[in-house]
């Protein structure tokens, strides 16, 4: 709802705790690369840079965010219906597998295509080819986490731990489908499935080195404040979030909320895998589990669960593990440096959490401010 | 670990005594008093300058209207609010109490309306959470038999094994009392205690407190809004009204119409109801060999048959757990039923919100900040609950913020729920300004059909009270069809025009109300 003067507090709060944690975080990463040696002011220095110095660095940044504003939303989504879901690797993986199904079948017929499919392509328009793999991407991820949402609801299994778990399954599968089945008998050291044509895979927004994927990002992300803020179903959803009894009495369906949502939720992380698909790796490899699930999560969490918000943080984010190759070669850190650094962000912002509704500051003041006279002569303490 | 044996030594010895450890003991509680104590919340003052006196073994009753500041005042005193200003003075010195536990120090212990215990823990587990102790380990062995000896000198027993759960609101409200008597508390503060409690119960309670207080072992501060109990077992009175003090005073001196003047600024009695009678009857709800479980997967509903007509008020009374809470949830949608079904208007109902819409069923639960309300989101949002997903509220599937607001405003001002604004969360709000804001959303409909109401003046003063009976009767009077499902004898006898009695998942009593015989029904709720 718009702002207004009983709920700015509260929209201050939100937006002041998870910066006044990233700063944390980051003193705390200062600390870290103290002891390893190094200067953190030109540690920072060098993260801003490469993150968000110039254009054409920026670009990498934001490459990385397109992918992490997908999966946030497999978090955030169903966050606001009192669901905590951390399969949002999983479902990036299916998805994948998805796309990459429906790319080989509109491109050549066959998952497995002979020299002459090979050569002799199906001759599909790309934006047919194109639409069909985003439609795999989604079905896959979004059926991945539903089966999560029904498993839920009708048999009250833990939706955290049944999502984690499945994961796990994703990654198994994947790994079984591009050594077996799906293999590309060319993929020597890295086991692959065949690649999607070039013509069929996403192309760059002109003039930049930016996949179509960001405008995917962004799009869900608007798309999901909208659905959530604005419409009856995400009040539906909201309420059943907040209380479920109060969502029954009101006769919600509140298992159809739990199972739509979370599909939903899924297709979101699933296009994530689409994108990677079809504009990075060009195929299912194992490279799909590049930790963009799990640094959705992160995402979703600093976003406090908001589409919108989760939009820029993807991009804070994204400028980080930008920074990850550049803190190793000019300061001669391990790679895995920003790892640590995202997962300090990750148990600040979590410790942050509890400190919600505690700070006076944002508490609606008690009483009126005194007279003018009064405050012209206060010494301030 | 000390503290258990002495527990059961006690016990053992003198096993007459209503609570052991307190006859042995002779300190007397000790004077509280509370010294112009004001509270804000944020623009809005909920308690200004108040002074009281709770003089030791003296049974105080703390009176006043919804939102006139008397759940404020106590959380304060006990240190679960920070007041604006004001000190609380124990026996003439100043003790600053900043949290429930220090107040536990100074001997005062508090029932809150909204209960406090751990729901998945058992009833036993509770028990021993609540004693503030330094033993790291706990001697379930030792604490059990403590405990069995304290429940079978105790006024009223609650199973110890069950979780907090799986019992119904009387049962919580009645270890949440049973807490405080095993903390041997010598302060006890008690907010509306017998609210959920049949009569009897009731005065058995109060019975027992009184003659703890009697005895000089306790001094007592209590809510209540009830006249009857607070003539029959006070000693004095506070009256606040609208978070000032309102008056006090010996209560032998006064008489109700007194009190109520105090606390209402204005003399008044209970507008009796008028019913007027209906030509053609026909059947809205019929609930046909309805089973259903409780949380812990017994069968408590064992197949109730009853058929509720237009413009007729049925009331059920029952002692609370026997299987009222699971039909009402039934009905509400909000439990499956294990057999049997439920026809509204003919037609079969699963509590879908098409049919709620189609068939305009409405329900008033108990408790409903936990029920009906979602705490976080605004009364707005909580008073749109049911149109939300219809014009003028949305369009198509969009939200239209301005109509959802502004019928909020308008019911805001039509049931004067008092709320800084629409904007507010709902838990924010005092329990009878959430019992209004549900009131509002389930009453203000038109054309309600059929209502189902669970307990709908839980804890709510005697003029809402008077209004909301005066709201289901206008309803009832129009040609709704009433199920009312109360612990409170007097509102089913006020109003229904036939009443049953729940026992044990079934009817055990059921007659026109002109024919009602108080001894049978009484007889009937106990299960003879």
């Amino acid at each position: 709802m718009a702002l207004n003067r009983s709920n700015w507090r509260a929209t201050a709060e939100a937006i002041a705790i998870p910066i006044v944690a990233i700063l944390f975080a980051l003193i705390l990463f200062g600390i870290f690369c103290a002891f390893c040696g190094k200067n953190p002011l030109s540690i920072y220095g060098a993260i801003y840079s490469t993150a968000f110095g110039n254009w054409r660095t920026f670009q990498g940044t934001l490459l990385r965010a397109a992918p992490l504003m997908l999966t946030a939303l497999c978090t955030a989504l169903p966050a606001r219906l009192g669901l905590m879901i951390i399969g949002n690797e999983g479902a990036l993986v299916m998805g994948g597998i998805g796309a990459t199904i429906a790319g080989l079948m509109l491109s050549y017929g066959s998952l497995l295509p002979n020299v002459d499919q090979v050569k002799n392509t199906l001759g599909l328009p790309s934006l047919t080819v194109q639409i069909g793999m985003a439609l795999g991407g989604i079905l896959f991820g979004g059926l991945w986490i539903a089966a999560v949402g029904a498993l839920r609801h009708y048999r009250a299994v833990n939706e955290t731990i049944s999502s984690l778990l499945m994961n796990y399954i994703a990654i198994a599968l994947l790994n079984h489908l591009v050594e077996g089945p799906m293999k590309d008998p060319a993929s020597l050291n890295k086991p692959s499935s065949f690649p999607i044509p070039d013509a069929y895979q996403l192309s760059n927004i002109s003039g930049t080195r930016i996949h179509y994927g960001l405008l995917y990002g962004l799009i869900a992300c608007i798309i999901s404040y909208f659905l959530i803020q604005h419409t009856t179903f995400g009040f539906a959803a909201r309420t059943a979030g907040g209380n479920v009894k109060a969502a029954r009495i009101a006769g919600l369906p509140v298992g159809k909320l739990t199972v739509i949502i979370c599909f939903l939720a899924g297709s979101c992380a699933g296009l994530a895998g689409m994108v990677e698909v079809a504009a990075v790796q060009g195929q299912a490899n194992g490279s799909l589990v590049a930790g963009y699930g799990y640094a959705g999560i992160l995402v979703a969490f600093v976003a406090r669960y908001n589409p919108l918000a989760a939009a820029i943080v993807a991009v804070l984010l994204g400028g980080i593990i930008n920074s990850g190759g550049a803190l190793q070669r000019t300061f001669n850190m391990p790679d895995a440096t920003v790892l640590v650094f995202q997962g300090l962000v990750f148990i600040v912002v979590l410790y942050s959490e509890s400190l919600y509704g505690r700070l006076k500051i944002f508490k609606e003041a008690e009483v009126k401010a005194p007279p003018p006279s009064a405050a012209s002569t206060a010494v301030p303490v | 670990m000390a503290k258990a044996a002495d527990h059961s030594t006690i016990n053992s010895t003198n096993g007459q005594v209503a609570i052991g450890a307190n006859t042995q003991s002779v300190i007397a509680p000790p004077e509280l008093e509370v010294v112009n104590m004001t509270k804000r919340f944020g623009s809005f003052t909920a308690l200004e300058n108040v002074s009281m006196t709770l003089k030791p073994g003296t049974l105080h009753a703390l009176l006043g209207e919804n939102g006139a500041g008397k759940s404020t005042l106590v959380k304060c005193v006990m240190g679960f609010y920070k007041p604006t200003s004001g000190e609380i003075k124990i026996n003439g010195q100043v003790c600053p109490v900043n949290s429930p536990r220090d107040a536990q120090q100074y001997g005062i212990g508090m029932v809150y309306q909204h209960f406090t215990s751990v729901p998945a823990m058992t009833v036993a587990e509770n028990l021993v959470l609540s004693r503030y102790d330094n033993s790291n380990v706990i001697n379930w062995k030792q604490e059990m038999e403590g405990l069995r000896a304290f429940m079978e000198t105790a006024p009223f027993q609650v199973p110890l094994e069950l979780t907090i759960a799986q019992l119904a609101a009387g049962q919580k409200q009645k270890l949440e009392i049973l807490k405080q008597l095993y903390l041997k508390s010598k302060i006890l503060i008690l907010d509306e205690p017998t609210s959920v409690l049949t009569p009897g119960e009731a005065d058995e309670v109060l019975g027992l407190i009184r003659q703890q207080v009697t005895a000089g072992q306790l001094s007592v501060l209590m809510i209540s809004h009830k006249f009857r109990e607070i003539m029959a077992f006070a000693d004095e009175i506070t009256v606040l009204r609208k978070g000032n003090f309102a008056g006090n005073g010996k209560v032998k001196d006064l008489t109700v119409s007194e009190m109520a003047e105090m606390m209402m600024g204005e003399k008044r009695d209970p507008q009796p109801v008028e019913k007027s009678e209906h030509a053609e009857p026909a059947p809205v709800l019929q609930i046909q060999d309805i089973h259903a479980n409780k949380d812990n997967g017994l069968e408590i509903v064992k197949g109730i048959n009853l058929t509720v007509h237009s413009g007729e008020i049925v009331g059920i009374a029952g002692i609370s757990g026997n299987g009222q809470r699971e039909l009402v949830e039934v009905l509400a949608g909000q439990r499956p039923a294990t057999g049997g079904q439920v026809l509204v208007n003919g037609e079969v109902y699963r509590a879908t919100r098409a049919e709620m819409y189609k068939h305009r069923v409405f329900v008033l639960p108990e408790e409903p900040l936990r029920n009906a309300c979602v705490a976080h989101m605004s009364v707005a949002e909580n008073l749109a609950l049911r149109t939300f997903d219809r014009p003028p509220q949305a369009k198509g599937i969009l939200l239209i913020f301005k109509a959802i607001r502004e019928m909020a405003v308008g019911l805001i001002q039509t049931f004067k729920i008092k709320t800084p604004s629409p904007e507010t969360p709902v838990g924010n709000l005092s329990g009878g300004n959430v019992q209004r804001t549900v009131l509002a959303r389930e009453l203000s409909a038109d054309h309600i059909k059929l209502l189902i109401a669970a307990n709908p003046c839980f804890g709510l003063d005697f003029a809402a009270v008077d209004y909301i009976h005066s709201q289901i009767v206008a309803a009832r009077n129009r040609g709704v069809a009433v199920l009312l499902v109360s612990e409170d004898l007097d509102e089913l006898l006020k109003l229904s025009d036939r009443i049953l009695v729940i026992s044990e998942g079934e009817f055990a009593y059921e007659s026109a109300i002109a024919e009602a015989d108080f001894a049978t029904i009484g007889r009937s709720m106990a299960g003879h």
